[in-house]
């Protein structure tokens, strides 16, 4: 770890101040960040951690679930109400990690890092959420932009995210055996108004819908209406745990496998 | 009796240290004054060193120097040595290109030894690194054994032209050729056994350190065998002579092999604790260990296998290369010679054998001894020969083993070993009906109603282990014995140090040992304190691996009992005024046979050292005793295992639903700690077969340089095993024990392909079998399945 100057900023407005200088960074849970420190890979200058701001929680009502962006993923795994609203996103959070990182790790610090094998973004896409930041609010369609990438600008900080309430949902990850990170991850999530369906782990640009899927699954919810519909493994990643192809296949295996598991 | 002895199921007495964090691992020892070491590794698989320029390091703040392999040559500190000398079948020694601890003039993989900063903290050292500017002239690596020894091909080292350590053969080969001229089958396979990280749970580390007013060195470090550790670095390297040099091996966090070995980081702790006259502390990180620890395995095999029409095994034919990296690490030109090919025999009575081996050099990590060490290897060939054998002549894997398998003892095999004893009928019959071996037909249909593929494999594994008699290891070419010592200390209050040159990293000697004590000295465990792992306690010794602590260091312990009994008995008499020959020593008792008199141990050893009832002329006073324990012959532990698999063809995924373990260990001291040695190793055959895996690029970068890519399993992975025991007394040592620290790890990985193989319907799969390569394997076309 390379030195570097440490904020803990008491207000929101602090926070942004500090985290729009050149070189700073902010920290959520620091599930990432700490460790690619550690190995001297990043070297901010300011480190602006957000666990002074009271940024956590969660509340289910009117039809929407609003989360904090330092909500942990072990309060998201382990909410109750949200069981009952939206019990895939609980799933999820409850698949990130090790118990370590549900614990330290925060759902906006997820999302605004947007690693293309993380869970969240995929909820969010799936889900259609609205993306709080401290000067605006987003869907979350215009807020990833690519490999770790988001439409966040500098010194912008994600303080909340609201989700409307799908009739039914599930997330099905497909695991990397060394990382145990999503390989392919598919959240489903039927509304009244049709179905969306995202896909994380497998685009070569992160976090995307599966339009196709999307439109089948709007007709007809069953997995025999996408059995049909093949994956392009065009703009898939390949290493040397998936290579492009397995992962297309493994979108259709997911997608089917959690359309039948929704509820 | 105590209730602690031979046995019993006592829990170890060393997890309360290990679990409640009072364990003094090399990290926890910190010397007044010590600087830390960092080492400056290369980038490039292969390369020239133009040029080093350290004077912007130097500047850096905390630097105390800075040290190349200019500096060793200067000093005349020697090379890193491999201690096995191996012959090429034309008998050409072979070639060991020089292996410098820090690297004079040219790298060899990616992770070869630059230069060490020594700083006043670690921070400082890495600071200070990253200003180092080496000019490298990049030269064309050669990563696969392949790309290695094809014509025209870059060479690592002048000596070994085409890139070829040696070309060594065993066995007859006319014999094997005869028996496939008269075969009525022959069955080919060719097999790949993966490349493995060890990963031990504590990354190595050392300290060094110099006292200038006696001139001694002490190194802490992370060691399996210090006293060879000790040897090698003061007979072959130079630091020191061997009194001038002591080697602390303190508590150790798994080893599995890797720490068997003499390494440039450790060599240059200590030699370079003197050049700045303080002491230096260098502790691996975990991509250091990807790096650099002595990776295991890497073989690639032609197998061919000549049967008759009955089934009966005529004759292998066995062609490998291994790959052994970028130099030849301390013992690895032994591991895939005298380790492996004299295994091939398994469990069968097989009249032919011919082996011929290629040892390697590429650009990648050094590769030795890892848990089996050669013999999962040779498992691996002849258990997955047996089972394809088996079924391209249509006959149940279990009854085509059972027709082949070696029922009189002792068994000369064609490759080495005189098998002493065994039972592989017992194993077999055993695990059969603890797998419910006769109802896998239901098990595979309701699978297959779920869309599932079940498949059974098995492995009937044998091992050479308590390694080794010395003078057998001799001539086939060891550079050192491989007996053990002992020495039993009984203090005047009849409590007992045992000095032992074994050494304990996770094994549990502090109980094993003790059980042996407390069988036969009649004391409980809590009276024995078991020594080891320094060299300036125990005298000499030759260190843990090859499954040897039991059958090798126990033995010497039981020589060394014996010793005490009989000096016991003569105090004893003394005391109760009989002659020793009229003494018996029973549960902790000396009694005068036929009277009721009697004394506990405890009081003779006090008799002992106060001396009043006995002068100096008729019995020394004390109770003191030391043996060195030379094996008579390997022992080789043997089993069965069975392992039932479900695959899931939509993704590849492969679950192991059923395992059982049928394992003769001959005599068990604490079968709690023996089903643990069997849970684990059977961990890491399951990592090998489903998960584990080191990757290299084409420039001969690891790719798989961290748990982010590289898969070890994981409780989730394992399915709860179903462990059991057969018994044949060893008749080699005077315990009857075998060795089962490696038998998990040996019998596991044909096992679990043997399974998936059997599930697909085909033999064209690889370890690690990761849900990409099955539901690869899944795709094909599955004649056998087809076919039925």
């Amino acid at each position: 770890m390379y030195p570097f100057t440490y904020h803990r900023p008491g207000s929101l407005a602090d926070a942004v101040k500090l985290a729009g200088s050149d070189e700073a960074k902010i920290m959520a849970g620091g599930m990432t960040l700490l460790p690619t420190m550690k190995q001297r890979l990043a070297a901010p200058s300011d480190i602006v951690d957000l666990n002074g701001l009271d940024l956590a929680g969660i509340k289910v009502e009117g039809g929407k679930v609003t989360i904090g962006a330092m909500t942990r993923h072990a309060d998201v795994a382990g909410n109750a109400d949200l069981h009952k609203a939206i019990p895939a996103l609980a799933e999820l959070a409850g698949m990130i990690g090790d118990p370590m990182v549900r614990h330290r790790g925060t759902i906006g610090g997820s999302v605004s890092n947007n690693d293309p094998a993380a869970d969240y973004p995929s909820a969010c896409l799936a889900l259609g959420a609205t993306i709080v930041t401290s000067k605006r609010e987003m869907a979350a369609e215009d807020f990833f932009t690519g490999l770790f990438e988001t439409a966040l600008e500098p010194g912008e900080i994600v303080t909340k995210f609201v989700f409307p309430v799908p009739e039914k949902a599930n997330y099905q990850k497909f695991r990397n055996p060394a990382s145990r990170y999503a390989i392919v991850g598919v959240f489903v999530a039927k509304f009244a108004a049709g179905v969306r369906v995202a896909v994380t782990g497998a685009g070569s640009s992160g976090v995307f819908r599966q339009f196709d899927f999307e439109e089948a699954l709007s007709k007809i919810f069953s997995t025999q209406a996408i059995e049909g519909i093949k994956q392009s493994a065009d703009g898939l990643n390949s290493d040397i745990h998936a290579d492009a192809a397995y992962r297309a296949h493994l979108i259709g295996v997911m997608a089917r496998r959690a359309v039948e598991a929704a509820r | 009796m105590s209730g602690t002895g031979i046995g019993a199921r006592v829990q170890r007495k060393e997890d309360f240290r290990f679990i409640t964090g009072k364990g003094q691992y090399t990290d926890d020892v910190n010397c007044y004054g010590q600087a830390h070491a960092v080492f400056l590794r290369s980038p490039h698989a292969h390369a020239d060193i133009v040029s080093i320029k350290l004077d912007a390091a130097r500047d850096m703040a905390g630097v105390v120097d800075i040290f190349t392999g200019d500096d060793l040559a200067a000093d005349k500190i020697g090379g890193l040595i491999c201690g096995w000398m191996i012959h090429s079948k034309d008998g050409s020694p072979m070639k060991a290109g020089a292996h410098p601890a820090l690297a004079q003039g040219k790298v060899r993989y990616v992770g070869d030894h630059v230069a060490v900063v020594i700083a006043e903290t670690q921070a400082q050292a890495r600071d200070a690194m990253e200003k180092i500017e080496v000019d490298y002239k990049v030269l064309s690596p050669v990563v696969s054994m392949a790309d290695a020894v094809r014509a025209g091909a870059p060479v690592l080292h002048d000596v070994a032209p085409h890139n070829i350590v040696y070309n060594w053969s065993l066995g007859d080969e006319a014999a094997a050729d005869a028996a496939f001229a008269t075969a009525a089958h022959v069955t080919k396979l060719d097999i790949i056994n993966n490349r493995l990280v060890p990963n031990a749970m504590e990354p190595r580390a050392a300290v060094g350190d110099y006292n200038s007013g006696s001139g001694g060195f002490t190194l802490y470090t992370t060691s399996q065998n210090p006293h060879v550790a000790r040897l090698v670095l003061s007979a072959f390297i130079g630091i020191a002579p061997e009194h001038k040099l002591r080697v602390i091996a303190p508590d150790v966090g798994g080893g599995f092999g890797s720490k068997i070995f003499i390494y440039a980081e450790e060599t240059v702790c200590v030699w370079a604790a003197k050049k700045v006259g303080r002491p230096v502390k260098w502790v691996a990180d975990r991509t250091e260990a990807f790096l650099s620890d002595a990776h295991g395995r890497d073989h690639v095999t032609h197998a061919e296998m000549a049967l008759d029409a009955s089934g009966k095994i005529l004759g292998l034919r066995v062609k490998t290369r291994a790959n052994l990296g970028a130099y030849l690490s301390t013992f690895s030109s032994c591991v895939p010679t005298y380790l492996y090919a004299p295994l091939l025999s398994g469990q069968y009575d097989i009249p032919a054998i011919y082996a011929e081996v290629d040892g390697i050099y590429t650009n990648t990590a050094p590769v030795d001894a890892y848990r089996g060490a050669g013999r999962p290897e040779a498992t691996f060939v002849i258990e997955r020969m047996v089972e394809v054998a088996a079924r391209e002549m249509k006959q149940d894997p279990a009854e085509f083993r059972r027709r082949n398998f070696v029922r009189n003892f002792p068994h000369q095999t064609p490759v080495i070993m005189c098998y002493d004893a065994g039972d592989y009928d017992a194993s077999m019959t055993k695990a059969l009906e603890m797998a419910d071996y006769k109802n896998i037909g239901a098990r595979k249909a309701a699978s297959a109603k779920k869309g599932l593929l079940r498949g059974v494999g098995f492995s009937a594994y044998i091992e050479a282990c308590g390694i080794a008699p010395s003078a057998a290891v001799g001539s086939l070419g060891a550079g050192v014995g491989l007996w053990e010592s002992a020495e039993v200390r009984v203090n005047p209050v009849g409590t007992v140090e045992i000095l032992t040159g074994s050494h304990s990293h996770g094994q549990g000697h502090e109980t094993t040992f003790a059980q042996l004590v407390s069988e036969r000295l009649g004391i409980s465990i809590d009276n024995v304190a078991i020594i080891h792992g320094d060299t300036d306690k125990v005298q000499m010794g030759m260190g843990t691996y090859g499954s040897r602590s039991g059958a090798v260091g126990m033995s010497a312990l039981s020589k060394a009992l014996d010793k005490i009994e009989t000096k016991a008995k003569k105090v004893a008499g003394f005391v109760l005024e009989a002659s020793p020959d009229d003494i018996e020593f029973k549960d902790g008792k000396f009694s005068v046979r036929g009277t009721d008199k009697e004394i506990d141990f405890a009081s003779v050893a006090l008799q002992a050292y106060i001396a009043h009832k006995f002068n100096g002329q008729e019995l020394e006073p004390g109770l003191k005793e030391s043996a060195f324990w030379d094996p008579t012959n390997f022992t080789f532990p043997a089993g069965v295992h069975i392992c039932e698999v479900e695959i899931d063809p939509a993704t590849g995924v492969t679950r192991i639903d059923r395992w059982t373990a049928v394992d003769d260990f001959g005599n068990v001291i604490n079968p709690m700690i023996v089903e643990g040695q069997v849970h684990g190793g059977i961990a890491q055959g399951v990592g090998q077969a489903l998960l584990e895996g080191a990757v290299y690029d084409a420039n001969g970068q690891l790719v798989t340089a961290s748990y982010m890519d590289y898969a070890m399993p994981r409780a989730d992975d394992l399915p709860s095993y179903d462990v059991g025991m057969t018994q044949t007394a060893c008749p080699s040592n005077p315990l009857g024990i075998k060795g089962c620290g490696e038998a998990g790890a040996i019998a596991a990985p044909p096992a679990v392909m043997n399974a998936i193989t059997d599930a697909l319907g085909h033999e064209e799969i690889a370890m690690p079998a990761t849900p990409l390569a099955v539901w690869r394997a899944a795709q094909r076309l599955a004649p056998r399945a087809a076919a039925e």
